[in-house]
């Protein structure tokens, strides 16, 4: 009896509550248990808890069956829903071309950008080409003093805005603790997609933007780091977009930012 | 339609409940739950075989689903818990039908973070190391919510005032 009180711990009841235990360490709490009235009255209460809850959770319409599961729930399931987006983006982009070549053409990155821009940005070739585009578009905006940002950070659907025209849920970081603050960003055109840019600031006047892209068959990569003649950059994939942080800051400075942005940017 | 999403269709029900619980909102809770399968699919790289797959759709909704709040693009509704689990249907002749009716406001009484493992433990049947990795939390602390949990829910539902309900044992 001492023995087996001594080796059956609150962790080895909670497990026998849930189920969790190995049966040769199920028999010693059950005997634990025969000699043990109190203990044994409390874990059946938890048993009983248990139950209760499974009926009341489980038997609330929710579990009934995928009659019960709205259509548009079992769409994204089969991915249905990201592809409409998917198509609704490259109309959107397609748009955003037509009215660029429109206008003149003149807010377009071709020709800002060493080497080609066009091509379908995916794989590889989107690696290579995400901190090019987000290089350029941040040499063009951060130097702008009196308009670096399309829509101001103040206003309430900035992120909104941009969530949608580049196609995931955005969250704009929080680089305060870096003393950088959010201006605002601005939509980019690339060659097969729609980017976004966000424009941050410090006390001292410097800029840094991260850069977001869609990427129709991303992957994951790790961070890696480019020199754009004095431009850093961090960037990465990560399932069907493309980061970038880009800033004329120390690598050190900028890799302790682009962790950050990474941190806070999946919504 | 692919394995990968036949097994997402299947967890779409304990994500409606666990989506229900934490935003005490029906219509934002599928809202959570679309985004979740979405980001699920696009992710789905990500996820390794042997791993079941309800802590890590669990992860991925509960990420969202904070994101939102600390954003402020949402507020938690402060329905309570019986309400969103509404006990319509139930079945005559349960075993302890009394405490079925009372054990959801019981629920809502402990504090948050005590509720959520009883919850993802008792309800949804997750071992106390996926809990672990759901809330980022070490297992002993895990287990340790746990324990004082049940126990606050047992004094609780035995009409004793929670604020009394010192655990009983020492958590070796």
């Amino acid at each position: 009896m001492s023995a087996a009180k001594a080796s059956v711990t609150e962790q080895d009841l909670q497990a026998y509550v849930d189920g969790w235990l190995a049966p040769p360490r199920q028999a010693a709490v059950e005997r634990y248990l025969s000699e043990q009235p109190d203990d044994a009255a409390r874990i059946g209460d938890y048993r009983i808890q248990g139950e209760a809850l499974r009926a009341a959770m489980l038997d609330s319409g929710l579990g009934a069956g995928p009659a019960a599961v709205p259509e548009r729930l079992l769409r994204a399931a089969r991915g249905g829903a990201a592809a409409d987006r998917g198509g609704w983006w490259v109309r959107a982009v397609a748009a955003a071309l037509l009215l660029a070549v429109g206008l003149g053409g003149g807010w377009t990155l071709r020709g800002l950008v060493p080497g080609p821009v066009g091509g379908q940005i995916a794989g590889e070739s989107a690696e290579a080409e995400l901190p090019r585009l987000a290089a350029a578009a941040h040499r063009v905006y951060a130097a702008e003093a009196r308009h670096p940002v399309e829509v101001r950070a103040e206003e309430a659907h900035l992120m909104v805005w941009l969530s949608k025209r580049v196609g995931r849920p955005l969250g704009a970081p929080n680089l305060d603790r870096f003393g950088f603050r959010l201006m605002g960003g601005r939509l980019l055109p690339t060659a097969s997609a729609a980017a976004a840019q966000l424009m941050y600031e410090d006390e001292g006047g410097r800029r840094i933007s991260v850069y977001v892209e869609a990427v129709p068959q991303g992957s994951k990569t790790e961070f890696r780091f480019v020199d754009e003649n004095g431009l850093g950059a961090f960037y990465w994939l990560d399932g069907q977009s493309g980061f970038a942080l880009v800033g004329p800051l120390q690598r050190s400075e900028l890799l302790d930012l682009a962790k950050a942005v990474y941190q806070q940017i999946e919504m | 339609m692919s394995d990968f999403s036949r097994r997402l269709q299947e967890e779409i029900p304990a994500l409606r409940r666990y989506a229900r619980f934490l935003a005490r909102d029906a219509d934002w809770a599928d809202d959570l739950v679309q985004d979740s399968l979405e980001r699920a699919i696009a992710k789905r790289r990500l996820w390794h075989k042997p791993e079941s797959l309800r802590p890590w759709l669990f992860a991925l909704l509960r990420n969202v689903h904070l994101n939102q709040v600390r954003r402020q693009a949402r507020r938690p509704a402060e329905v309570p818990l019986d309400q969103m689990f509404p006990q319509a249907g139930r079945s005559e002749g349960q075993t302890n039908t009394v405490m079925v009716g009372q054990i959801m406001a019981a629920l809502d009484s402990l504090e948050a973070e005590q509720r959520e493992i009883l919850v993802l433990v008792a309800v949804e049947g997750l071992h106390y190391k996926e809990v672990a990795m759901v809330l980022g939390l070490p297992m002993g602390t895990v287990m340790s919510r746990l324990s004082r949990g049940r126990e606050r829910l047992r004094r609780t539902l035995a009409g004793e005032s929670p604020t009394t309900t010192a655990t009983l044992r020492r958590i070796k």
